[in-house]
């Protein structure tokens, strides 16, 4: 366990493994007081720092887990929990080669990811104590190939690339983030799904010892989300592994998440732990949340108005408080690759 | 409590009331209004409007409960500055968040449940802050209580708005819910059991 004590200085070489998880901490924090040292206010002001580092400029220590209660002393030394590492050798693409990057500070500090909170701040927080690796894919259901597989197999299917691709949240606001990953084809051709398989249901990690989201039922645990089988196989559906050259950061998804950028934010389920081969379509937990305004497609459409936000236009993160709202393309400006799929489909009514 | 201690309190409500809106500019001007900038200012201006709002129902169920009275003088203030931060909220929608895009505009409000209720919130407070002034309090004698009771029913819009936009997670708005649920109740409790006692008295007289 590593405490934190006016000895160790520079907490530099501290590994994000051994960092306690919350419960050991508290434990600690007991023992601590119980033994009468000074050394709560130090264990504390770690804590803080961790919360502070991780979120950069935003506002706010993190609530659920770096609990600021104790006036400690804030140095400005970055500590790095999570250290950003690159991934060597994959080969960059064409995929949006003319639109200008979302910066890796925007991308990695406005994220909907309520495992770790629903504030937009509180993933980049929140996450620091989840654990990305060693990490297990379970293939399940209608394959030849049901089996787990660890994160290093998956990522060695198929020669990983950068995707260049926007993002649309159903909110009404998009970003243009730089993937990599490999095309969740390849995942499907090596599992050899047989003849029932129609839908691919995607699972998340759901645990509450690092996910302090997940002890709040917001959504009905764990996340759930879905494809049909042609939509899973479309060139453009990527597994994500990273943004911006270096692997995911935990509060984007790490370490493996779905991306489909003509559709929705929400269908792109991070750090996935089970990839289910159905027949019937998934239930996904925005579904279940709330039918009448999520759908399976979600497909991006300015013509099918949210009950809550507008549609027809977004807001371009990193564009500033003056930046006004640019128009929202059908299917999020994907219909040349996608809109065949949904040839002849009522979308107002399969939104 | 005398005029000048009134003038003390007043002189802190401004100074405390311009805190939210310095707080902006600041962030503002260090380019420190997060990723999304124009979302953080419609948050924090439609909080603040909010809360200055509930703070202003508070001054008569602080009366009714405690039967202290001076701060009955600083409704007008108050009101008038959830006014100020009711104008900075719809500004922003209407400027940096559609730049004045009125057909957008239109079809956003007439389609959205919550921007239906808060726009009609706003448009009732319009004709409160109009009047507040003591010229139109002595023109429209009784008919001025009447016109601002109607600070109840932009509260209720007002906390709707806000529930009705989160999109799952409601414990903020709740909370604000819960607070006007007291305000608003104590008033009734009081007028019941004001009038429960006025009742009793007559049949004492009576008898």
């Amino acid at each position: 366990m590593i405490i934190s004590t006016k000895s160790r200085q520079n907490p530099a070489d501290i590994q994000p493994s051994e960092i306690s998880p919350r419960e050991v901490f508290e434990n600690r924090r007991t023992f601590i007081k119980a033994a009468g040292t000074g050394l709560i206010a130090s264990a504390l002001s770690m804590k803080v720092k961790a919360a502070q580092i991780v979120g950069g400029e935003t506002k706010g220590a993190g609530v659920l887990i770096g609990r600021a209660n104790a006036p400690a002393p804030l140095e400005k030394k970055v500590v790095n929990y999570n250290p950003r590492q690159k991934i060597n050798g994959y080969t960059k693409t064409t995929y949006g080669a003319d639109e200008k990057l979302t910066s890796y500070e925007n991308v990695t500090t406005y994220n909907n990811y309520y495992e770790f909170g629903t504030g937009k701040g509180d993933p980049a927080i929140e996450a620091v104590l989840f654990k990305p690796r060693p990490w297990t894919v379970s293939i399940e259901g209608e394959v030849k190939k049901a089996k787990t597989i660890n994160i290093e197999e998956l990522m060695k299917l198929a020669p990983l690339e950068e995707r260049i691709y926007r993002m649309r949240c159903v909110e009404g606001w998009s970003m243009v983030i730089p993937w990599v990953g490999l095309p969740l084809a390849s995942l499907i051709k090596w599992a050899e799904p047989t003849g029932n398989a129609k839908y691919i249901e995607f699972i998340s990690a759901n645990d509450p010892s690092t996910m302090p989201g997940v002890r709040s039922p917001v959504l009905d645990w764990p996340y759930i989300e879905g494809l049909r089988m042609d939509e899973a196989l479309n060139p453009l559906t990527l597994l994500a592994v990273g943004i911006y050259g270096e692997l995911l950061p935990n509060q984007n998804g790490a370490p493996v998440r779905l991306v489909t950028p003509w559709k929705y934010g929400f269908k792109g389920a991070k750090a996935i732990v089970k990839i289910r081969f159905v027949e019937k379509m998934p239930l996904t937990s925005w579904m279940k949340a709330g039918p009448s305004e999520y759908g399976f497609f979600a497909n991006v459409n300015p013509e099918v108005d949210h009950p809550r936000w507008t549609q027809s236009s977004e807001k371009r993160i990193g564009n500033g408080l003056f930046g006004g709202r640019i128009k929202t393309k059908m299917f999020n400006g994907y219909s040349e690759q996608v809109g065949q799929m949904y040839a002849g489909l009522d979308l107002k009514k399969y939104f | 409590m005398k005029k000048q201690h009134i003038l003390i309190v007043k002189s802190v409500i401004w100074l405390l009331a311009l805190m939210p809106l310095a707080r902006l500019v600041w962030l503002g001007y260090n380019d420190d209004l997060t990723a999304n900038p124009v979302e953080f200012v419609e948050r924090s201006t439609g909080t603040w409007t909010l809360v200055i709002l509930l703070t202003t129902l508070a001054m008569t169920p602080i009366r009714l409960i405690t039967g202290i009275v001076w701060q009955i003088q600083l409704r007008r203030l108050l009101g008038l500055f959830m006014f100020f931060y009711a104008c900075l909220h719809i500004t922003t929608y209407l400027w940096l968040d559609y730049s004045f895009l009125w057909a957008d505009i239109a079809k956003d409000i007439i389609k959205h449940p919550y921007v239906i209720v808060g726009f009609l919130a706003f448009v009732l407070t319009i004709p409160l802050a109009l009047t507040s002034n003591n010229s139109a309090m002595r023109r429209l004698k009784s008919s001025w209580k009447k016109l601002h009771q109607l600070v109840y029913v932009i509260a209720i819009l007002g906390v709707l708005h806000f529930w009705w936009l989160v999109k799952k997670d409601v414990t903020e708005p709740f909370y604000y819910a819960l607070v006007l649920a007291f305000l608003l109740g104590a008033r009734l409790y009081y007028k019941r059991s004001t009038k429960l006692s006025a009742t009793g008295s007559a049949q004492v007289q009576a008898n």
